[in-house]
């Protein structure tokens, strides 16, 4: 029993409510004790992540313990590929809050933001260390509703717009996660992941299970807006509140859809060569159409949206690539490296994409347009904003010495040694159109002329907003240090093991 | 097994609703249905032929009971279910107020 674990979801959700009670006689009271919540998670994850995520810990909600080791309560599982997930979900979430401050006074009723923002939060955490499936349901429906109401946090025709399509789309998700766990439970009699597990390595039907995962990868794909199910995301993500984007481009799409999809893949059901080849072919198509959706956009926010999916794409990608030799049982150490590249390529998309929508917030704070085509110059009156988005802008147009360049390098050097030749050679072209497409971006915002005679009234941002940016790029930078073997063994080594091993998951967690 | 057709019949319905309705509500509406058939199938995996309900009497042990889970797991979702439904509404009432209509094929302003 590690009780720091429930800790991840009591935190921000008390934080909620108390921001609720308290904010209506202390004004302000919301804006410092979010971030204040979410540092304290910070220091907590970070805490895990350096001192037992080589082992897999465990609570057992209520202290119910097994029968016959059959798992009968809720548990909750933390170890090696769960603790990075909750590092970046709670300082994406810290810098994000932070940066609200300032940015979220042009709004009104910030108490209402503030609590949402922290039952988000909860509800990703929640789902990353749940360990069993009705679980994961529960807490993604708390995290998304939360979203669907940040999305419409404006209350504009856009916005509303955008949540409409949003709630629409993800309410059949929803639906479709739900009748795809009651299929679970109707077989397998019970919904621990880890016991599904042992169920079904004495046996199963493959054409039921290949409906059920149908229908689980259709689900959580909607959820993580992989490429046929991506029609919401560049609408949600371009109509929140900036900081709202960073979050749900940052980390909720990768919480709620690609870590369960991950999770469930590599320790619940039994690979199968078909799905991962699914998997991989829908990672290579979200990655290619993606790409090319964005080119064409003038819309800042709509631009990064679109380059979230082809970011997507590349973590699918790896991670399905990984999945395939796995299925096939084959060289080992080339999908260890596979898997290694998707996993350090979603925490360093979470970071760059996080600081670029960070900066589009930044510039919309400033000028108050997100159209590329009115601005231009801004580079001389905000320096700091500059620099930041020009290293985001590298780092995920894959330039080196920033972090995109080394995990989209080991991607390919997999997809290579794998001989997917056809990926690796995808890869390379979406890096060099999203390389095109970023200094499109910087051009027109920070070093085209601009004619209006404006130059005098714009300012840099205020000190929180600043704060973010910089630390934000400051992790861009020191992210890269993963690439060295040794140290990516570290941190990103436990995650590898438990996904690498098909039983180690589901044995430890019977056997504890 | 008839029953679960028509637990699925339903979600077909709900699934044609939400497909080709213009009207916001009925969008609305739909996606309740299709609720609603999730929960009624859920249900249905818990119920057992002959079942009574599972309170262990020891002085008279009866063999068959219902599974109670699924009825946990569906008692969770309605609540769920109410969250999602009145975040919907909410929206919808204010769509109306901006756009004065319920067509969503006037509502487009969204695009590429």
């Amino acid at each position: 029993m590690n009780p720091l674990i429930p800790l991840f979801v009591i935190i921000p959700l008390a934080g909620a409510f108390l921001i609720m009670i308290i904010g209506k006689f202390l004004s302000g009271f919301g804006r410092y004790f979010t971030s204040a919540i979410l540092l304290s998670l910070v220091v907590f994850s970070i805490y895990s992540l350096f001192t037992g995520s080589g082992t897999l810990s465990l609570y057992k909600v209520g202290g119910w313990e097994p029968v016959n080791r059959i798992p009968i309560g809720i548990y909750m599982v933390m170890d090696g590929f769960t603790v990075i997930v909750l590092c970046i979900i709670n300082i994406i979430g810290f810098l994000s809050a932070f940066y609200s401050i300032s940015y979220i006074k042009r709004y009104t009723s910030e108490n209402f933001y503030y609590a949402l923002f922290c039952l988000m939060t909860a509800g990703m955490n929640g789902v990353v260390l749940s360990g069993d499936l009705f679980n994961i349901f529960v807490f993604m429906e708390i995290s998304v509703i939360a979203a669907y109401a940040l999305v419409a946090f404006g209350v504009e025709k856009n916005e509303l717009e955008a949540t409409f399509k949003y709630q629409v789309l993800g309410c059949l998700a929803s639906f479709m996660i739900l009748i795809g766990i009651g299929f679970i439970y109707w077989k397998a009699k019970t919904l621990n992941i880890a016991d599904i597990k042992e169920v079904l390595s004495s046996g199963y039907d493959r054409t039921y299970y290949l409906v059920v995962q149908i229908l689980i990868l259709s689900g959580f794909g909607l959820k993580a807006a992989i490429i046929p199910f991506h029609a919401w995301l560049p609408d949600a993500h371009s109509s929140a509140p900036s900081p709202i984007s960073a979050m749900l481009s940052g980390v909720l799409i990768k919480a709620v859809g690609i870590y369960v999809i991950i999770r469930l893949f590599f320790n619940m059901f039994e690979l199968s060569e078909n799905m991962s080849v699914l998997i991989t072919t829908l990672g290579a198509l979200s990655m290619v159409i993606g790409v090319f959706l964005a080119i064409g956009q003038w819309d800042i926010k709509r631009l990064l949206a679109y380059h979230s999916i082809s970011q997507m794409g590349y973590v699918v990608l790896s991670v399905g690539a990984g999945m395939i030799l796995v299925a096939q049982g084959e060289k080992p150490e080339i999908a260890t490296l596979a898997i290694a590249g998707g996993i350090f390529h979603l925490v360093n998309h979470a970071v760059f994409k996080g600081l670029l929508f960070l900066n589009a917030g930044a510039i919309e704070y400033t000028i108050g347009t997100r159209d590329l085509k009115e601005m231009g110059g801004l580079a001389k009156q905000m320096p700091a904003t500059s620099a930041t988005s020009f290293i985001a802008s590298m780092s995920i147009s894959g330039i080196p010495p920033f972090n995109g360049f080394f995990s989209k390098l080991i991607i390919i050097i997999a997809c290579v040694m794998a001989k997917f030749y056809l990926l690796a050679a995808l890869a390379v072209l979406v890096s060099i159109i999203t390389l095109a497409s970023f200094l499109k971006f910087q051009r027109y915002a920070f070093y085209n002329k601009t004619d209006r005679g404006r130059e005098k009234t714009i300012k840099e941002v205020p000190f929180p907003m600043l704060f973010s940016m910089v630390i934000m790029s400051l992790l861009c930078v020191l992210l890269s240090l993963l690439a060295i073997p040794d140290i990516r063994d570290t941190i990103l080594g436990p995650a590898i093991d438990i996904l690498m091993d098909p039983v180690k998951y589901s044995t430890q967690i019977i056997g504890i | 097994m008839i029953v679960y057709w028509l637990c699925f019949i339903l979600f077909l319905v709900g699934l044609y609703g939400v497909i080709t309705k213009r009207n916001l509500i009925k969008i609305a509406i739909s996606l309740s249905i299709m609720e609603f058939s999730t929960f009624l199938f859920f249900t249905l995996i818990g119920f057992r032929e002959g079942g009574v309900a599972p309170i262990v009497d020891p002085a008279d042990p009866v063999k068959t009971y219902v599974d109670p889970l699924p009825q946990a797991m569906v008692l969770t979702a309605i609540v769920i279910g109410l969250a999602t439904t009145a975040m919907l509404m909410s929206v919808i009432i204010r769509l109306y107020r901006k756009y004065g209509t319920f067509d969503i094929r006037e509502i487009k302003n969204l695009k590429g």
